[in-house]
């Protein structure tokens, strides 16, 4: 591993990358093309947030990487190690200590600070490609600001399921004028966008990087009969008694018995930390795993 | 009166073949300009010339925009085309496939136009999808399907609603009959000047079925080898043709 540059990317590489992120927060919501790299690991792995993690990372940096809210997946344990590996920088699962955190599906409970960036991994960057396959299309609708047809997925939404049924990667327009896709964070988590810390999206496969600045106003797609809400399982967490996080449903057994806990494990083990216990946790064991 | 289109002078060449050229004609509101001509003419290349989907080698094509009065299409940004596209004018495919999203239902084809130019309230958007598709005879039931779904002459149907829900001042056809069964044009052709005359629409249709101009336009326009070799009333031109190409048309098609 020692033949490696500092994470992994060659230093011209990572300032290809960093000159498209800077142009993308110039932009807030714009697509900016860039010469994706091959990484050590496949397309589905997040290598666009992997490659705008390295151009991130400075040497003094605590990493921390999600998937799902969990810090212990495969995939945000093989990029954690990944850049243990590569870079040699610190990682922590807690969300408060990490200067940049990697994420996949989610954004953390705990609001960021203006110090800390966000990057997230991104499948599909174009959000109109649902309905308009080619992408030079697609680039004059947003050079235009032709986002019609961005109603027309909430309308069909509407007309097949009675509500918009969109509950991931859920279209917002950012700061009045790119239509932009979140990434498929849950559309509970758009409300957070407008945050103190900055926030960088990495489409590998896809070849495109934008970013939202800090403080930058989103408004999530609507109709004025069909607002927009920011839902979710309407409980509080079984075991830190949390009921403002967004919470992943658990099967217990086969009686069909089922508890909800949040989806960010380092906000639930905060939580309890602090002895907050809900329905099914108790202190001891708390204690006990602690 | 202001003509809502004034063509002057339009050419379009492929390399060194001529698609059209020397093409001149007013178009005034309310009024229906048949193209008529047979295959290979060009015909639909002056009819993408003057919508704004083919720039034209030479030319104008000046619409009476509502803000700022007569403007020349082909030398405006093409933002302000595109704008014009999707508000004051209306384009009818030949194909309703390529027309229609056909991975989207018929009330959202209908709908995409509103919700184009800002409409953002559901009930309304549907209430007039709803209403529009009674307007071309389509059941209300049907608002749900996608257009693959639906037959030909219904997809045809579906596509004129689509282009005429926000009230085009100018719609563009090319051959809107054709390619269906003769039984099926001919009730779309009813339903269409049922359209013309209910709503006072000005357009251009471009068609080689002299059976629909006579029913739908007004004036002639006679095309052949990229020419205007006639131009007139349509009932004038097709009972007096004075051109012989004109004239062989005519008699071609009666005969039949
Ligand atoms: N993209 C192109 N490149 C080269 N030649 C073209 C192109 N499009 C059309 N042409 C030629 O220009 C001429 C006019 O074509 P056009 O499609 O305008 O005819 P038309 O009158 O609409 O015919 P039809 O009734 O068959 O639709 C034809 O000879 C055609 O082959
Ligand atoms: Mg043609
Ligand atoms: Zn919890």
């Amino acid at each position: 591993m020692s033949d490696y540059n500092f994470a992994y990317l060659d230093e011209q590489t990572k300032r290809m990358i960093r000159r498209a992120i800077l142009k993308g927060l110039a932009i807030p919501g714009y697509q900016v093309p860039f010469a994706s790299r091959e990484m050590p690991m496949p397309y589905g792995w997040g290598t666009g947030g992997v490659q705008v993690s390295a151009a991130t990372l400075t040497p003094d940096d605590t990493f921390k990487v999600i998937d799902q809210g969990a810090d212990d997946t495969t995939n945000a344990v093989s990029i954690r190690k990944f850049f243990e590996r590569t870079a040699n920088v610190a990682t922590t699962e807690e969300t408060d200590k990490a200067d940049v955190i990697q994420t996949r599906h989610r954004i953390p409970e705990a609001v960021l600070r203006e110090d800390q960036i966000l990057v997230y991994q991104v499948p599909i960057p174009e959000p109109l490609r649902f309905l308009e396959p080619r992408e030079t299309e697609t680039r004059k609708m947003h050079a235009l600001e032709e986002y019609g047809l961005m109603h027309v997925k909430l309308y069909e939404d509407i007309s097949q399921h009675g509500a918009i049924s969109t509950s991931y990667a859920y279209p917002v327009k950012v700061e009045g004028r790119y239509v932009m896709d979140p990434s498929p964070i849950p559309k509970f988590d758009n409300p957070k966008m407008d945050m103190p810390a900055i926030q960088l999206f990495g489409a590998g496969r896809e070849q495109r990087i934008y970013a939202v600045p800090p403080y930058t106003k989103i408004v999530s797609l609507d109709f004025e009969d069909y607002p927009f809400e920011a839902s979710k399982a309407d409980h509080a967490c079984d075991l830190c008694a949390a009921k403002d996080s967004y919470l992943d449903e658990v099967i217990l057994d086969d009686q069909g018995n089922r508890m909800f806990v949040c989806s960010d494990t380092d906000y639930c083990r905060s939580r309890r930390a602090a002895g907050h216990v809900g329905r099914l946790g108790t202190k001891n064991q708390l204690e006990a795993s602690a | 009166m202001t003509p809502l289109l004034q063509v002057q002078g339009i050419r379009k060449t492929y390399g060194s073949f001529v698609g059209c050229t020397d093409v001149s004609f007013d178009l005034y509101p309310g009024e229906v300009m048949g193209i008529v001509g047979e295959s290979g003419s060009g015909k639909s290349t002056l009819l993408n010339c003057l919508a704004g989907h083919l720039p034209p080698d030479q030319g104008e094509v000046v619409f009476d925009t509502l803000a700022d009065g007569p403007v020349d299409t082909v030398t405006m940004s093409e933002p302000e085309r595109r704008m014009l596209s999707r508000t004051d004018w209306a384009f009818v495919h030949q194909h309703a496939r390529d027309g229609l999203r056909m991975s989207v239902s018929a009330g959202g084809n209908i709908g995409e136009r509103l919700m184009a130019v800002g409409d953002r309230h559901y009930g309304n958007i549907r209430e007039r999808a709803i209403d529009w598709l009674g307007r071309v005879e389509i059941k209300e039931d049907r608002v749900d399907d996608r257009p693959s779904a639906f037959s030909g002459g219904m997809q045809q149907r579906l596509q004129i609603a689509r282009n005429l829900v926000t009230g085009p001042r100018l719609v563009f056809m090319d051959e809107p009959t054709g390619g269906l069964d003769v039984s099926v044009q001919a009730r779309l052709l009813d339903l269409l000047r049922g359209l013309v005359r209910e709503m006072g629409l000005s357009a251009i249709i471009v068609t080689h079925d002299l059976a629909v101009v006579r029913l739908l336009a007004d004036r002639l326009m006679v095309m052949k080898d990229g020419h205007v070799v006639e131009t007139g009333l349509t009932d004038q031109v097709l009972d007096d043709p004075q051109h012989a190409y004109t004239q062989l048309l005519v008699s071609s098609v009666l005969q039949v």
